[in-house]
């Protein structure tokens, strides 16, 4: 057992976790935010995709001893019941979401991918999500609402 | 009136959206029940054999585990679908990799994967087949018997006969064959099966990730010897399922409870990624045969189609799958003559099951292939071809179903050449690709789809809807159409919401509990916008029949004052539920016996285009652009049906060029997401959406079916485009780099293959001899 003290969601968090638990069951099961979802176990789906100060990865491939003293973002992390995060919103009314599963791992990603490039090109979206798998869409509903977040925040600025 | 504006055709938010987009939806993974254990599933290694012994190894505390045999079931060792040969757990054969002998339990998730690999299980090997081929060679094993007395190895024959195709091959200018097969196809859903069980005197109650409770439901009465209303199934969020969660949340759920039975405690089953894609069904490998009769002028005279699937081990699904493949196989053609034969062949690979288009996609994908062969043969276009072929308004299908719906294929097929710029492409192509390494090509294909079960399916199913206000005066419907990402919560309460005459926000949908809803039937077969969706407008209707009756509601009146008169009409009453039962169109007949008439009550119909570009030294194929036409009646939600259309094709992009199940003895070798190649953001095209709305009679507001159609295009019009872009024809889908390799950089492959035959060189009639 390992105790380990990171920054989940804004707020300080400690655990105590054998040090090899990956991130993703550490998330689910031990603090019990279940939007971290688990496709393949293996970094190849994206599904359990978190941000790790500020950068993507894959949940399953991080060992919890590596998250002490960091900066966690979950999908929890990002919006509320009552007030949508604008990555949220645009997945909402642009058809973003299907089954739903790949989704947290996806606006996460997006929120990334806006992150680097707050205007993207087709193909920096294409490349940008390629990691996150989505068998429902095809992706095109989801480019749509990468590029209807980046209008809009371009024209809230 | 309120509600003036159409909530039907309007892009109403997904009703589950806002949860999933917040992280906050639960799917069976996400739960946890107080004491609850996990479960997990010790497999055969053995493609066929007779179990002489199974050994608990050392070093694991057996006596903590909960340990599940087939002797342990207590009622009958089957997994019911359309016959009994499938069983729960295996008592002495073992009849396919993967199959699962003895079921585990423990709190311990780690120290139950030590246990499953600490149990050996001793064999004495039996002869197996893998292949149709193998399967139906005259030497072959018998590896399944038929109770009727078919051929051995054989679940299932189709004939279907229209005119008399014997008397056409001594008219013909053309005779013109083809040989074409797809490979299996892995649904992948990201969120694999899974299920929770619970068990008590009550009964067994499961929750699962699954498409049909009320499958799972009768699978659980067998199983259990129980009951009907001491079984319960409740569908949680399920992320995504293709099909895949059709028939075999039967078999894991059974499992389930069995362990949570014999522990007294909940358990959960959810494979891994690896059990899942090794264990579960995929789509059904196929062969289509096509012997065809042409007129000189390009006419289609007769043809005879000789289509067979690979069923894998035990019976399952295969007889619908192959059934739905069957009709389909003949396309949108007007055929004179036609017999197609089709059979469902037992192998020992784990079952084959339910993937989106069901049996169509690989039919078409032969069909269509052969198209543009015939048109290469006769000298014309794989345009011209089409439109001297097209069935119109009037003219009658393979299964002598007279076109009722004023189709027009020919203004489709113009529509979709010209927005994907075809003629143009096509004559530029033919100029660039001689003197560059990237070959470019556009290629199309054109067919339809049925809507609903086949032929006297509906009937059988004999479907029921309910609506029932609840405490604050909103309707909520009941039905087992579950959700998994296509819509279907958001679709049926737009169809309640237009009818009602209230606010779509106002209309609840409940969540599928078999205690709860009436069996609205399997979510399957692309039925649940037009016939459950009509049921659900019908059921609206008796709501207002039924308010209106009691005089609290008025002709016209507010969303309000229908709350108003509801909590009224609950007041005096009790209860405010109306109910709609479907009733088979009078005009529509099917003879099972002959395979003839109406098969379905509407059909979709589409023309899908694609362009690709054959790089000759990598040898790798892209689709850089789609476009994908369609009519399929009203669209009730625009933004969901794209999100159909576009999701099939990308399916159907994977099952043309890059998903492939590789095979070692009937064990997936490739069972991982890394060498499972499914197509990521950056290898998909442009998919351009294109809806012709024609309203059909038998649908809400004139919905028809959409959601396998897009699975059946892709694949044809991406070979023909490769055909198109290479000049060398490839039979089989997947295409991948290495096969394209095997004919490019093997120019005899391609002389020593008799489909390359110029009909300038090979006179008229070319193949085969006339009997």
């Amino acid at each position: 057992m390992s105790t380990i003290t990171f920054t989940l969601n804004n707020s300080q968090v400690t655990v105590d976790a054998p040090p090899m638990t990956r991130l993703l069951d550490l998330l689910r099961e031990h603090l019990h935010l279940t939007g971290t979802k688990e496709g393949c176990g293996e970094g190849e789906c994206g599904s359990c995709s978190v941000l790790l100060n500020g950068e993507l990865v894959n949940s399953c491939l991080v060992p919890t001893l590596q998250v002490q003293g960091a900066t966690v973002t979950t999908i929890e992390g990002l919006g509320e019941h009552t007030h949508l995060h604008p990555i949220q919103q645009c997945f909402l009314e642009e058809g973003g979401a299907q089954c739903g599963i790949c989704t947290p791992g996806m606006i996460l990603a997006t929120h990334h991918l806006l992150e680097k490039h707050p205007a993207p090109t087709l193909d920096e979206i294409r490349e940008g999500l390629s990691g996150n798998l989505c068998r429902c869409t095809g992706y095109m509903r989801i480019f749509e609402a990468v590029q209807q977040t980046a209008k809009l925040a371009e024209a809230g600025k | 009136m309120a509600a003036k504006e159409s909530i039907v055709g309007s892009p109403a938010l997904r009703y589950e959206g806002e949860a999933k987009v917040l992280g906050y939806a639960k799917y069976i993974d996400d739960l946890h029940f107080p004491q609850m254990i996990h479960g997990a599933t010790v497999r055969s290694k053995f493609p066929r054999g007779r179990i002489t012994a199974i050994r608990y190894g050392e070093g694991i505390p057996w006596d903590e585990f909960t340990i599940v045999t087939w002797k342990d079931i207590p009622g009958e060792n089957t997994i019911v679908h359309l016959l009994k040969d499938h069983p729960c757990l295996v008592q002495e054969i073992v009849n396919h990799p993967e199959e699962p002998i003895v079921l585990l339990a423990h709190p311990d998730k780690a120290l139950l994967r030590k246990a499953v690999d600490a149990v050996t299980i001793e064999y004495e090997p039996l002869p197996a087949v893998f292949t149709i081929e193998e399967s139906e060679a005259p030497d072959a094993p018998v590896i399944w018997n038929s109770e009727a007395g078919d051929s051995p190895n054989v679940f299932k024959t189709y004939l279907m006969e229209k005119g008399h195709v014997e008397d056409v091959w001594a008219t013909a200018d053309y005779i013109i064959e083809g040989e074409y097969s797809t490979g299996a196809q892995e649904q992948f859903y990201i969120e694999n099966n899974g299920v929770i069980a619970e068990y008590s005197e009550q009964g067994v109650t499961v929750w699962g990730s699954m498409q049909c409770p009320y499958y799972l439901h009768h699978a659980l009465q067998l199983a259990f010897g129980l009951p009907e209303q001491k079984c319960r199934v409740i569908q949680v969020e399920t992320g995504g399922a293709f099909g895949g969660k059709e028939d075999y949340p039967s078999v894991i759920g059974c499992h389930a409870a069995l362990l949570a039975m014999k522990s007294g405690r909940p358990v959960k089953m959810v494979y891994d990624r690896m059990e899942d894609m090794a264990a579960t069904t995929k789509r059904h490998p196929s062969r289509t045969r096509h012997r065809t009769a042409v007129s000189k002028d390009g006419k289609l005279l007769g043809g005879e189609i000789e289509f067979a699937i690979d069923g894998g081990a035990y019976v399952t699904l295969s007889p619908v799958v192959l059934s739905r493949g069957t009709i389909h196989a003949a396309g949108p053609y007007n055929w004179p003559h036609l017999r197609i034969r089709a059979k469902a062949v037992a192998t020992n690979c784990p079952p084959h099951g339910a993937f989106r288009g069901f049996g169509a996609p690989q039919s078409i994908f032969g069909l269509e292939r052969h198209m543009d062969l015939i048109a290469k043969t006769v000298g014309i276009t794989p345009e011209e071809l089409r439109r001297r072929n097209f069935l119109q308004p009037g003219g009658t299908t393979a299964t002598g179903q007279l076109i009722k719906d004023p189709i027009d294929l020919n203004g489709m097929l113009t529509r979709a050449l010209e927005e994907s710029g075809y003629h143009a492409k096509r004559a530029e192509f033919a100029k660039t690709n001689p003197t560059s390494p990237i070959k470019r090509g556009i290629g199309f294909a054109t067919f339809m789809h049925g809507a609903g079960f086949t032929g006297s399916g509906e009937r059988r199913l004999n479907s029921l809807v309910a609506i029932e206000v609840d405490d604050e005066g909103k309707p909520e419907i009941l039905v087992s159409s579950t959700e998994f990402g296509q819509g279907t919560n958001t679709i049926l309460c737009q169809v309640a919401a237009q009818t009602l005459h209230i606010s779509y926000k106002d209309v609840r949908i409940a969540q599928p509990d078999t205690d709860r809803v009436p069996n609205s039937g399997p979510t399957v077969a692309s039925r649940t916008a037009m016939i459950v969706g009509k049921l659900v407008e019908d059921a609206s209707h008796n709501l207002l029949t039924c308010m209106r009756a009691s005089g609290l509601l008025e002709e016209t009146y507010t969303p309000e004052q229908f709350c108003h008169a509801a909590l009224a009409y609950k007041q005096q009453h009790g209860e405010l539920r109306a109910t709609a039962r479907y009733q088979a169109p009078d005009d529509i007949f099917w003879d099972d016996d002959k395979y003839h008439g109406d098969a379905y009550p509407a059909y979709a119909w589409a023309v899908y285009v694609a362009e690709v570009a054959v790089d000759t030294r990598t040898y790798m194929a892209e689709v850089k652009n789609f476009w994908a036409l369609q009519e399929v009646g009203k669209v009730l939600n625009p933004v969901l049906a794209k999100g159909q259309v576009e999701g099939g094709v990308a399916q159907g992009i994977g099952y043309a060029i890059y998903e492939k199940c590789v095979w070692k003895d009937g064990v997936m070798a490739n069972n991982q997401m890394t060498n499972y190649i499914m197509p990521t953001s950056a290898d998909l095209p442009p998919i351009h959406v294109l809806f012709e709305e024609v309203p059909s009679i038998h649908g809400p507001f004139g919905a028809k079916g959409i959601g396998e159609l897009p699975m059946d295009g892709p694949a044809p019009a991406i070979l023909n485009a490769i055909e198109e872009a290479t000049g060398v024809r490839f039979n089989h889908c997947p295409l991948l780099p290495e096969d394209i390799f095997d004919k490019l950089a093997n120019p005899t492959l391609i002389s020593a293959d008799s489909s390359q035959l110029q009909p300038a060189v090979a006179g008229p009639v070319f193949s085969g001899t006339t009997p």
